[in-house]
Order: structure tokens, then C-alpha cells, then sequence
């Protein structure tokens, strides 16, 4: 009798605490609900859903106006044998290799002079900043005439070395190097910044000790500030390579990917095939495969990144 | 004197790169000043003549308008990022439950998403909701292509927040909400600054969604409307460059009155990552 009573009474404060848990669960699950709605909806519809969207149409044939028609992989199957989709894929390559063997070594190089024992180095810095507040648009704009062949200084300056005068952006075998050029210019101070801040974490001691061992320039950099720069140029190259595979603006502002492709980029390609010839299509083909490409970049950086961390970890 | 010949190539370097970096604004800021005839006389002459009847020319051409539609436009969308993003932070940096990683990984994924693999859906969204070439169009885009940087930035910074404060409100009985509201948002400014500047000058910049959602000229922003004057200008040198002297005015205006709120700013979560 007495014993039943005790059970029960275990039984039902057991219940009482089962049920207080799980409201707490619900309640708590209704808290991280209603905060991250907002958020998450939005994102949904405008960043998940079309991405979803993209690869649905890339299935179909499809002027963006009429009905859609079913046609399996052939989008894909026009766009592997399509050479202009291989020039771009290739020209974008070529802004990846810009951005991590000349942007970022050159960012390394302004921010190393940054620390360097000369005067109004305050006025240098801000200068050097100054072309990552322009916007793309007004930079592809400016160097278009700073290109021009008859009125641009580029010319004038080649001219100093006896070349003779170049239609930079109207010339296949020049465009790409131009606008190259142009990036640089403009996220060269981007990596400046980046590169300055990381160096300025870096401990006096480390330079005096150093000093003391009678250590030169060079030895002080290549032994203490480059390995501790390390992360730091991951991180660029990471930022480069993914930033470069979503250039867009530039090109379109002072090629649009001409002349005859020669600077054509898997965006502006998309662009046109989507807003120009209406091959919606095709052009969520060529989007779908920027958005694969991006998606295994970051995925193998990850995996990198991660083992290279473990690594720092057991040593 | 020695001592400055010793560090002469040092100087030398130092002009270069100032060269390499000034040279195009001084180029655009004394060509803006220029009139045409002065222009193809002397193309290269530095401040040579100060008129700004091109200025006066742009204004009537409609900038006026296309300023306006960017603020607005970068202005409204911030402000709901700011909101939307702290929001979302708050159990993402501060609560522990199951989808919490993955959530965050799903938001901040967004970061290397190359915007041209949403464009056709988005186009095609806006017109099945009647929004196509309307500034509000712009505003669902701008805000969820915003959020991942967002999220990155408010989240890491509420995790370093201590817990003790939260536990102190807890025990006063305050909700999450007041917790939120009363404690976290106070102590976010500092993130909060970083994200207004970084969202806002992307997103004056931006040029692609408005180049595929607005086609009236009335609803265009500041980079469409530049392009814009490139066509109406192609011959008039002198004048697009006063255009894109003034396009580019406000952000070098901010970076020189606040240098340090700027560059952190524009550096963004880079700089942490």
C-alpha cells in the first residue's frame, strides 16, 4: 500500500518533470524560431529558392516569356561544347591568378611601406587607400579614357618608351591585361589594409630580439613577419579567389566581354545569353555552373583550412 | 642629408605607388574642371582651368535624382539588415540547440554565392509580384545578399559578450526579447557601426540587380545612372568626369572626415576570419 503510494507519487513528479522539459524545449524552440524567421525568410525566398529555380530552368528551353520546354541535359551537354563558355571559364581563371600572384603581393608591398621610415607616411596611406572607395562602375568608367588611344595618358606614357600607340580595350590580345591592370588598382588597397592590420598585431619583442641577434631587413621579414602573415595571406587568397570567380561589373562597364570574347566572363556570358538573346535557359546553365564552381572552391579551401588547422594543433 | 640620400629609393617606391594610386583622381577631378576645347588642347594639364559649369550640366542631366534613389534604396535596406541580422544572431551566438551550426553555415554560405546564380529567378520574382522596375524591387535582394556578412560579423561578436550579464537580466525575470533588446543591442553598436558601413557602401556600389530590375530612367540608381551619362557623354570627357568626381564624393568625404570607422568597415568580417 505504502509502497504504491511512493510509485505513484515518483510516477508523477517524473511526468511533471518530463512535461516542464519539454515545454522548455518548445519554448526555447519557439525563441530561436521567431528570432531567425525574419532573416530566414527573406533569405529563402531571394537567395535559396532562386538558386533551386536556377537549376530547375537549366533543364528546360526557355525564352522567359512562353512556356518552358523539357530538355534534359542538353543545355549542359551545348555548354560543354560551347567554345565561348571555355574562353570565359579561362578569363575567369585569369582574374583568379591576378588577384592572388599580383593583388595580393602587391597589397603585402604597399603595407610593408606603410611601416617604412619615411616622412607623411599618414598622407601616403590615405592615398593608397583611396581607390578601394571608388565604385566599380566610376573606376571602369575613368580608366576607359585613362585607355583611350588617342587622348589617354596610357598611351602617352608607353610613348615615353618609344611604343607605339594601342587601342588597349578595342584590341583582343590587349583587353584582358588592361582590365586586369584595372583590378589591381582597385583591391591592391583592399589587401593593404588587411596585411596592415595583421602586421600591427605583431610583437615589437620579436623585431628588438632580432635586432640584438644583428638580423638585416630581409632576415627580419622573411623569418618573422612573413610566417606570421601566414594566416593572413590564406585568408586574402581565399577572399581573391572567390571574389574573382563573381567578377562582373568591371568587364561589363568597360568591354561588356568584348572585343570577339576576348575578355568575355562566365557572368557577363550569362548576362547576355539571359537579358540579350533571351536563351533563359541556357543562361541559368551557365549560372548554375558559376555557382558549382564557387560552391567546390570553398569547399576544398574549407577542407584545406581545416586539416591545416588540425596540423597547427598537434604540433 | 646623408641620411635622406640613403633612404632616397625608399621615397622614390613610395611616389610610384602614390602615382600609380592618386594619379587616376587627379586625372578625373582636373579633367571634370576642364571645358571641352581645353580638354583635347590639353588633355594631361593639371588645374590648369577651375570652371564648373560641367557640374552645373550634370545636375540638370538628373543625378540629383539618382543620389536620391541610392540613398533611399542603401538606407532603407541597411537599416532592415541591421535588424534582420541581429535578430537572427542572438540564438546563433548565444543559445545552444541542435541546427544552430547548421543554420549559421547555411546563412553565412551566402558569402561566395555568385550573385548571377539567383539573377533570372529574382527578375522573374519581381515581375510576378509587380515590383519589377520599382526601387523596391532592389530591397529583397539587397537585404538577403546583405544578411551573410551580417550574421558573420553580429554573431562572432555576441558570442564574446560574457554570460554573466544575460544571467543577472535572466534572474530579474527578463524574456529573451528584453535580454535582446535591453542588453545585447546596447553592447552590439560596435558591430552594428561595422555593419552599416560595410552593407551601405556595397550597396551604393551595387550595379547588377539594378541593372536587371529597373529600366525607367526615373527609378535608376547611382551607378546605373553613371553608366547612363557614359552614353549621353561619350564625347564629352569633361563632363563625365564631374559626374563620377561627384558619384564617388560622398564615400571619400567619409573616409576622410572618419578614416578609421571607414576602413574598418569597408575590411568587414575579413579581418577577423
Amino acid at each position: 500500500m505504502n509502497l504504491q503510494a511512493t510509485d505513484l507519487k515518483n510516477s508523477g513528479e517524473l511526468t511533471s518533470v518530463v512535461n516542464e522539459r519539454k515545454r522548455g524545449k518548445f519554448k526555447k524552440a519557439l525563441t530561436v524560431g521567431l528570432f531567425t524567421a525574419p532573416a530566414l525568410i527573406v533569405y529563402m525566398v531571394y537567395v535559396i529558392y532562386p538558386i533551386l529555380s536556377t537549376l530547375h530552368y537549366s533543364f528546360y528551353r526557355w525564352d522567359g516569356k512562353s512556356r518552358e520546354v523539357f530538355i534534359g541535359f542538353e543545355n549542359y551537354i551545348q555548354l560543354f561544347h560551347d567554345p565561348i563558355f571555355w574562353t570565359s571559364l579561362a578569363n575567369n581563371v585569369w582574374v583568379v591568378i591576378t588577384s592572388v600572384f599580383v593583388q595580393i603581393p602587391l597589397g603585402l608591398i604597399m603595407a610593408l611601406m606603410l611601416f617604412a621610415p619615411i616622412k607623411g607616411i599618414r598622407f601616403f596611406s590615405s592615398v593608397y587607400f583611396l581607390p578601394f572607395l571608388m565604385s566599380t562602375v566610376a573606376i571602369g568608367l575613368l580608366w576607359v579614357y585613362m585607355f583611350d588611344p588617342i587622348s589617354g595618358i596610357i598611351n602617352r606614357i608607353t610613348a615615353v618608351f618609344g611604343f607605339e600607340n594601342v587601342a588597349w580595350l578595342s584590341d583582343e590580345n590587349t583587353a584582358m591585361a588592361a582590365i586586369l591592370l584595372v583590378i589591381v588598382w582597385q583591391f591592391a588597397p583592399f589587401y593593404m589594409i588587411l596585411f596592415k592590420a595583421a602586421m600591427v598585431g605583431i610583437s615589437e619583442d620579436l623585431y628588438e630580439a632580432a635586432q640584438i641577434d644583428g638580423a638585416s631587413y630581409w632576415q627580419k621579414f622573411f623569418h618573422i613577419t612573413l610566417p606570421l602573415l601566414y594566416p593572413t595571406i590564406v585568408s586574402s587568397a581565399i577572399l581573391a579567389i572567390v571574389g574573382s570567380l563573381k567578377s562582373f561589373d568591371i568587364f561589363y562597364i568597360m568591354t561588356g566581354g568584348g572585343p570577339n570574347h576576348a575578355t568575355e566572363l562566365m557572368g557577363t556570358y550569362m548576362f547576355k545569353q539571359a537579358f540579350i538573346n533571351f536563351d533563359m535557359g541556357y543562361a541559368c546553365a551557365v549560372a548554375f555552373v558559376m555557382f558549382l564552381l564557387a560552391l567546390t572552391v570553398t569547399v576544398i579551401i574549407q577542407v584545406l583550412d581545416y586539416s591545416r588547422k588540425k596540423k597547427g594543433d598537434l604540433s | 642629408m646623408t641620411k635622406m640620400l640613403r633612404k632616397s629609393p625608399l621615397y622614390l617606391f613610395a611616389v610610384l605607388l602614390l602615382v600609380f594610386t592618386g594619379y587616376p583622381f587627379v586625372y578625373m577631378i582636373s579633367t571634370s574642371l576642364k571645358d571641352q576645347a581645353t580638354f583635347f588642347e590639353k588633355p594631361f594639364s593639371i588645374l590648369t582651368s577651375i570652371e564648373f559649369e560641367n557640374y552645373a550640366a550634370v545636375f540638370q542631366m538628373g543625378l540629383t535624382r539618382y543620389f536620391l534613389n541610392s540613398l533611399l534604396v542603401s538606407v532603407l535596406s541597411v537599416l532592415l539588415v541591421m535588424l534582420l541580422a541581429a535578430f537572427a544572431s542572438y540564438p546563433l551566438g548565444r543559445m545552444t540547440f541542435r541546427l544552430n551550426r547548421p543554420l549559421f553555415l547555411l546563412f553565412i554560405s551566402g558569402m561566395m554565392l555568385p550573385i548571377h546564380a539567383t539573377l533570372i529567378p529574382v527578375f522573374k520574382l519581381s515581375q510576378n509580384i509587380g515590383l519589377y522596375d520599382s526601387l523596391w524591387a532592389l530591397l529583397g535582394p539587397y537585404i538577403a545578399f546583405s544578411l551573410p556578412i551580417s550574421i558573420f560579423i553580429l554573431t562572432q561578436f555576441m558570442q564574446e559578450i560574457p554570460k554573466s550579464l544575460e544571467e543577472a537580466a535572466k534572474i530579474d525575470g527578463c524574456s529573451h526579447f528584453g535580454i535582446f533588446w535591453r542588453i545585447m543591442m546596447p553592447m552590439l553598436t560596435p558591430a552594428l557601426m561595422t555593419v552599416f558601413i560595410y552593407n551601405f557602401i556595397h550597396l551604393w556600389n551595387e550595379f547588377i540587380f539594378a541593372l536587371v530590375l529597373i529600366a525607367s530612367p526615373e527609378n535608376r540608381t547611382l551607378p546605373l545612372g553613371l553608366q547612363d551619362f557614359y552614353g549621353e557623354f561619350s564625347v564629352n570627357v569633361p563632363g563625365l568626369m564631374s559626374a563620377l568626381t561627384l558619384a564617388s564624393l560622398p564615400m571619400i568625404a567619409a573616409y576622410l572626415f572618419s578614416q578609421e570607422n571607414v576602413v574598418k568597415g569597408l575590411t568587414g568580417g575579413a579581418l577577423k576570419g
